[in-house]
């Protein structure tokens, strides 16, 4: 029977590392991630996991240790936010193409300046391109499904990438909800051991890692590292087909809310599409055909799949908490639409919301704005300005 | 037991011929007389920050390390090794690996003494059992001999160059083994590669066989930066001990040992004359930056002599 529990969404992400009890934490503190090393380092005091923490004097190191705990053979985990993320950044490119499966929860905040610990996607965007799979949370529950998944996404043998496992700083990290947890057990079956094929620890034959490449050998490597990002795909799916076995409870590229018959959606991520979920729920109410798409999985992007579901709309709004700076749109749109394009879905009217930067609240009138403004795109086909700014004074 | 170079010489070959440092190069030796230190039935995890030593000793798809190596980036080599050390500790208490692993970190003082000090430190305070070895060339050597927080004063670098207003490097070298002692580690020593390795090959057995964290500092001089000729790489390395430029010692749990005073200490202009990095300091008119060189080496000679009680 699964356990019914209230707890943060960093409690979550930290109760899920206690039951898969990795070798190796190194952690350092940064807000709103700061509770989930400390929950852990409360574990290992109390003799409740068999787990090495290291409490490091920096994230760059925090994310070097993993890298050589993790080459070592043993699974390591950390967590962070914003500029502790940034300062991982050289580390992050070298786990990943040196295709260690460590797994990370990013509790997301405002990358600074100006310095501001709430919550918006500035981080784990600028972290996009390193090669690590990217998984979004709505909620604490789908924090801890997350985290639960990710090893097994990670450590698959076609796979060999880091995870990161995003949700909202504070709005979801800290607020306490109602959650169903996973027996300790059935969780334990379910990650599975780990057995690296070729690590440093293993003394029978000694390998070494992190080599100059040069140009006759970096390209294939890098063409590896992209095909295990292609079949991320296929194992993000199989994990959670299982997962679903286990818990009841469906996961897939991106969840489709309310769409059958809807002209227009919302792209959002992680717990905007809450408030999205609500509006739709009151704007159906009044007949309006409205909904919303909320990408899980950003790295792998699924193209053809996002693609071929937004093709069935009329206007379409991606919302997104980061903004590129690039004068043309946030980071979502153009893998939205660079993806529309790609597989021939020219129908639809595309727009960009940037919202919530720096944590400012999204309420459900902002979102009704965004609804009202896609449905006049449908009603006079006129799309109007494509890279809009919501809920900022100008 | 008594140290015999043609004993030691013997044990099996850790560190393979064929990486691609420069004739001369001090590096590779500090590293074989290292890695001899291991008994044959240890395994090591070896790290290495990004500089001559690791772009030079694993091009993919060669390597010249026989037993398991890791490069992360430039900065991290301490923290990579701790993070394996902390795997090792946690695989041997669930029973999933035997034998014995030796943890070791290199970095050159580019990686050791500037952008990877906060890393080193951090590993050193935590208490890893492992050894960080310092091979020290007095500058960024790979990128092209920029100068470092170890670079000696006045010397003529790439980004501290000897020129009409502003002569070399302006400021003194950093004491980064002083640093390493006041982190109150078991094992810190001063080494060099001179003679028959004696100094080298002891210092880094009981580095890496003192149980917790222990720092090596060990003088690896660079024809290409030094600006020397390869063959008198030994010549040098004993010039710099003999004048006290590169004073040999260990701090044993915070007990100093001076491991050798020159019964006469040459000056130091007899290091300093051997390489093309300092010739502008022998040019009429410039004689004051030997003296100053002088009055340091014999300031900080005078400290370590009474920090060793022996003043
Ligand atoms: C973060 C970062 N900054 C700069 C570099 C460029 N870089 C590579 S090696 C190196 C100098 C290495 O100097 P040192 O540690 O003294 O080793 P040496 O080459 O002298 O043996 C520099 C500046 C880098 N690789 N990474
Ligand atoms: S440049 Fe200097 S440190 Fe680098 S390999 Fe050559 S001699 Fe050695
Ligand atoms: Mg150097």
């Amino acid at each position: 029977m699964a356990i019914r529990e209230r707890m943060s969404g960093n409690e979550a992400v930290a109760f899920a590392m206690k039951q898969i009890n990795p070798d190796v934490v190194a952690a350092f503190p940064i807000t709103p991630s700061t509770e989930i090393p400390q929950y852990f380092s409360t574990y290992v005091s109390n003799g409740e996991v068999d787990t090495e923490f290291i409490a490091v004097e920096s994230e760059h190191s925090a994310m070097s240790a993993c890298i050589g705990a993790q080459a070592a053979g043993g699974r390591a985990m950390t967590a962070t936010s914003a500029n502790g993320l940034a300062l991982m950044w050289e580390c992050l490119y070298i786990a990943a193409c040196s295709r260690l499966p460590i797994v990370m929860a990013v509790v997301n905040r405002t990358m600074s300046g100006p310095l501001n610990i709430h919550n918006d996607h500035s981080d784990s965007m600028g972290a996009r391109d390193s090669g690590w799979i990217q998984l979004y949370s709505e909620n604490n529950q789908e924090a801890y499904d997350n985290m639960l998944m990710a090893h097994r996404i990670a450590e698959h043998p076609s796979v060999m990438l880091p995870v990161m496992v995003c949700q909202d700083g504070f709005i979801t990290s800290h607020a306490v909800e109602n959650i169903e947890l996973v027996e300790d057990d059935k969780v334990k079956a379910f990650v599975g051991e780990y057995n690296p094929v070729h690590y440093l620890l293993n003394r029978d034959n000694p390998i070494s890692m992190g080599p100059l490449d040069h140009f006759t050998h970096t390209f294939e490597h890098k063409r590896q590292q992209a095909q295990a990002m292609m079949n991320a795909k296929n194992v993000i799916l199989e994990v959670a087909r299982e997962f679903e076995k286990l818990t009841g409870r469906k996961y897939g590229f991106f969840e489709e809310y309310r769409t059958e018959d809807a002209e227009t959606v919302i792209v959002v991520l992680n717990s905007t599409a809450g408030t999205v979920k609500y509006v739709v729920d009151q704007m159906r109410k009044e007949g309006k055909k409205v909904g919303l798409i909320k990408p899980r999985v950003y790295r792998p992007f699924p193209v053809d799949e996002i693609a071929s579901a937004l093709s069935r709309f009329k206007a379409i709004a991606v919302m997104d908490k980061a903004d590129s700076f690039n004068a043309a749109g946030g980071p979502l749109f153009t893998d939205v639409t660079s993806a529309m394009y790609a597989k021939s879905v020219f129908g639809p009217k595309v727009i960009n919301y940037i919202y919530g930067l720096g944590g400012r609240d999204v309420r459900t009138d902002d979102i009704e704005l965004v609804f009202n403004n896609l449905l006049k795109i449908v009603e006079t086909g006129e799309v109007g300005s494509v890279y809009n700014y919501l809920g900022v004074r100008e | 037991m008594a140290y015999r170079l043609k004993e030691v010489a013997r044990k099996p070959e850790r560190f393979s011929s064929g990486h691609r440092m420069c004739a001369g190069c001090g590096a590779p030796i500090v590293v074989r007389q290292v890695l001899r230190a291991l008994k044959p039935e240890d395994h090591a995890v070896i790290g290495c920050a990004t500089g001559c030593l690791e772009v030079s000793s694993f091009l993919y798809p060669y390597t010249s390390w026989r037993d398991s190596f890791i490069h992360n980036a430039f900065e991290n080599s301490a923290a990579t090794i701790s993070g394996a050390e902390a795997a090792y500790n946690a695989l041997k208490k669930k029973g999933k690996i035997t034998g014995e692993t030796k943890f070791i970190a290199f970095g050159g003082d580019g990686g050791t003494y500037d952008i990877g000090l906060q890393s080193l430190s951090g590993a050193m305070e935590r208490g890893h059992d492992m050894v960080y070895v310092c091979y020290d060339n007095g500058a960024y050597m790979n990128t092209g001999i920029q100068r470092s927080s170890a670079t000696p004063l006045y010397a003529d670098t790439t980004t501290s160059p000897a020129g009409s207003k502003i002569p070399g490097k302006m400021q003194w070298r950093k004491d980064l083994t002083e640093i390493m002692v006041k982190h109150h580690l078991p094992y810190v020593a001063q080494t060099a590669p001179l003679g028959n390795m004696k100094d080298l090959y002891e210092k880094a057995e009981k580095a890496i066989y003192t149980k917790g964290p222990c720092f090596l500092n060990v003088l690896a001089p660079c024809p290409r930066g030094w600006r020397y000729d390869a063959e008198n790489l030994m010549e040098i390395s004993k010039l710099a001990v003999e004048t006290c430029f590169w004073p040999l010692y260990e701090v044993i749990d915070g007990k100093y040992v001076i491991n050798y005073k020159p019964k006469n200490k040459l000056p130091v202009k007899e290091f300093l004359k051997t390489q093309g990095r300092f010739r502008h300091l022998f040019r009429a008119g410039n004689e004051y930056m030997i003296e100053q060189i002088q009055a340091e080496v014999d300031r900080r000679w005078e400290e370590l002599l009474r920090l060793a009680g022996e003043a």
